[in-house]
């Protein structure tokens, strides 16, 4: 290291030198994360939603349920018999639309969190004070995704509480059982998984609007264009994208399908997205022009 | 004015020269060229002025020389390195290359905060820059609120939070009112006194001519000229002096025979080779009554327009 000669500005505080260490950049990301307001709207009302849509259904269900009688009324002599009414208790607490919503929600946090730097030019500082991109870029992906994990485990949790406590009479489950703790994991694990989404979509378009219509065009409306069953690549795609492992973890059930997906795979499914999403954010910020 | 720590002049005691070198700078962006194999180096001790006129390449430069955009060719360095291997870079180079380069949302001292703790900064020194350049007031202020002349000083404060040995600034005189102007010239100097290396940008030759101790030019991408300001100056050849007298055809034609280039002209004679002393005493000898004498521009000025001339990709008012 050479030595500073110059003096210091205004005879104030020496800055003394210090090592970088990828704390100083995690401090930095989370400082620039809580110091705009935009962050504290965006995932307020992002896990309100959320939580208020999966309440409002369980309470409604519930008290549908009460109204029934508790026998169903014995069907006329001769008529074939009736599949019994089923209720999963759970499944209110991991509605899709609901759950849909959180997605965007959490990938358009990953993807401000970049395009943000772009659109306002900040990038430009944040690289002169940072050259290392790479260190920059796993930095906020870090700061994002443990934040959004926080989150999501925090909705998760509370959307099944709240459910379930309301469907307590109908079968509702507790947080100790299986199914219900995998489907808390998978969903709490889909907010960071999304936003690492976003953030690698919002470095390679960098622009506001492009990167929320490719949020929404990647994680919701790709998985429908491979719906079909006719074939087996096409229903194998579909099988590899975040919402489909999520409805295998969360226990959305559709019917058994040709090639369902399984909660080994789903789980793998997370982790590429994750990889990949974070190897593209990266490779964007660091090879091409600030 | 300011305590007499501020003020404090004289040699650096310098063991480490921290100098900007530029070598076959060329950058390319598909078929236009930006940059084309610029060579100059920027010396510690001194203001050196950046100049060219608009879209001569300056700002490409810069970016080049901060590692935001690769160049195709060549290498710009800041103490023999590469600025874009260097893990951080606020203790090395002070940058403001565009004021609009924050985000709006957020105030001052949260940006600078984050700035400060990605290089391991003290928390005070941001409201020490803060302090330092006039915004300790409004620090709590979103910064999208800021008029164009707050965010200049507010990107000054961020390339002052790391004392760097290395400041480069971009057209920082831009939205500036007359006091921040004159603050600006001050810290510039004052900057390079301590024995920092101080590069700064515009293209108004007028603003470098107050603070500048050497200058490199460019146009079109290619460097005019690397060296002092007195150097440059004496570059300015057409240097003139107008000239209006009760009897302009014999002054003329006196000045003529002394060697002096005369262009006759509405406003009177434009004099060339021939200093207004000299003009004075040749009136005097011929008894002619002068009514104007008036040097044009300065030799500067002057220096830059002619070197530029060619150079100059937006002219008014003449159609390429």
């Amino acid at each position: 290291m050479t030595a500073t000669t110059v003096r210091s500005p205004s005879g104030a505080t020496a800055v003394p030198h210090a090592p970088a260490r990828f704390r100083q950049l995690l401090t930095a990301e989370w400082i620039k994360l809580w110091s705009l307001r935009s962050t504290y709207w965006v995932l307020g009302a992002g896990a309100l939603t959320v939580i208020g849509i999966n309440v409002n259904s369980a309470w409604s269900n519930a008290d549908r349920l009460a109204r029934l009688p508790a026998e169903p009324p014995a069907p006329p002599p001769g008529t074939p018999e009736k599949p019994v009414l089923t209720f999963d208790a759970m499944h209110t607490a991991f509605l899709d639309p609901a759950w849909q919503i959180f997605m965007v929600v959490a990938c358009s946090v990953g993807a401000i969190a970049v395009f943000g730097e772009y659109t306002s030019g900040l990038i430009r500082t944040t690289l002169t004070a940072v050259p290392d991109r790479r260190a920059v870029v796993l930095a906020k992906a870090a700061v994002v995704t443990g934040v959004m994990t926080a989150l999501g485990a925090a909705v998760a949790c509370t959307a099944l509480l709240c459910t379930q406590y309301l469907l307590r009479d109908h079968g509702g489950v507790s947080l100790a059982d299986p199914d219900a703790l995998r489907a808390v994991a998978g969903s709490a694990l889909l907010a960071p998984l999304c936003a690492l989404v976003g953030m690698a979509i919002g470095a390679v378009v960098r622009h506001a609007a492009g990167a929320v219509v490719g949020s929404i065009l990647t994680l919701l409306l790709l998985p429908v264009l491979f719906q079909g069953e006719t074939y087996r690549w096409v229903a194998e795609i579909g099988n590899a994208m975040p919402l489909s492992a999520w409805e295998t973890l969360s226990g959305n059930h559709w019917g058994a399908g040709r090639y369902p997906v399984t909660v080994t795979e789903a789980w793998l499914v997370y982790a590429a997205w994750a990889a990949g999403a974070l190897l593209v954010a990266v490779e964007a910020v660091r090879r091409r022009d600030a | 004015m300011c305590p007499p720590a501020r003020c404090r002049t004289g040699p650096a005691r310098a063991t480490v020269v921290h100098v900007i070198e530029v070598s076959e700078l060329t950058k390319r962006y598909g078929d236009t060229t930006a940059v084309r194999a610029l060579t100059f180096t920027v010396r510690p001790g001194r203001v050196t002025g950046f100049l060219g006129p608009n879209g001569a390449g300056k700002t490409t430069t810069l970016r080049l020389l901060l590692g935001l955009d690769t160049p195709t060719g060549g290498t710009a360095t800041v103490d023999g390195q590469a600025f874009a291997g260097r893990p951080r870079g606020l203790r090395r180079v002070g940058a403001l290359l565009d004021a609009q380069d924050v985000h709006g949302g957020r105030s001052a001292r949260a940006h600078l905060a984050a700035l400060a703790a990605s290089n391991g900064i003290p928390r005070r020194r941001v409201a020490e820059v803060l302090a330092e350049v006039g915004l300790a007031d409004v620090a709590g202020r979103r910064i999208g609120g800021y008029s164009l002349g707050m965010k200049q000083r507010l990107g000054i404060a961020a390339a002052l939070l790391g004392d760097p040995p290395v400041l480069v600034f971009d057209e920082p005189l831009n939205g500036l009112d007359p006091e921040g102007v004159q603050w600006l010239r001050a810290l510039l100097r004052r900057l390079a006194a301590e024995g920092r290396t101080v590069f700064v940008s515009s293209h108004q030759m007028s603003e470098m001519e107050l603070c500048a101790q050497d200058l490199v030019v460019i146009g079109r991408g290619e460097l005019i000229a690397a060296e002092s300001l007195g150097a440059f100056a004496a570059r300015g050849t057409r240097r003139g002096v107008r000239v209006a007298a009760r009897d302009p055809e014999r002054l003329a034609a006196a000045l003529r025979a002394e060697g002096a280039g005369v262009v006759a002209g509405e406003q009177g004679l434009t004099v060339t080779g021939a200093d207004p002393a000299r003009i004075g005493e040749l009136a005097l000898r011929e008894a002619v009554v002068l009514t104007e004498l008036t040097p044009l521009g300065s030799s500067l000025e002057q220096a830059f327009m002619e070197l530029t001339a060619d150079s100059v990709d937006y002219l008014a008012g003449e159609p390429r």
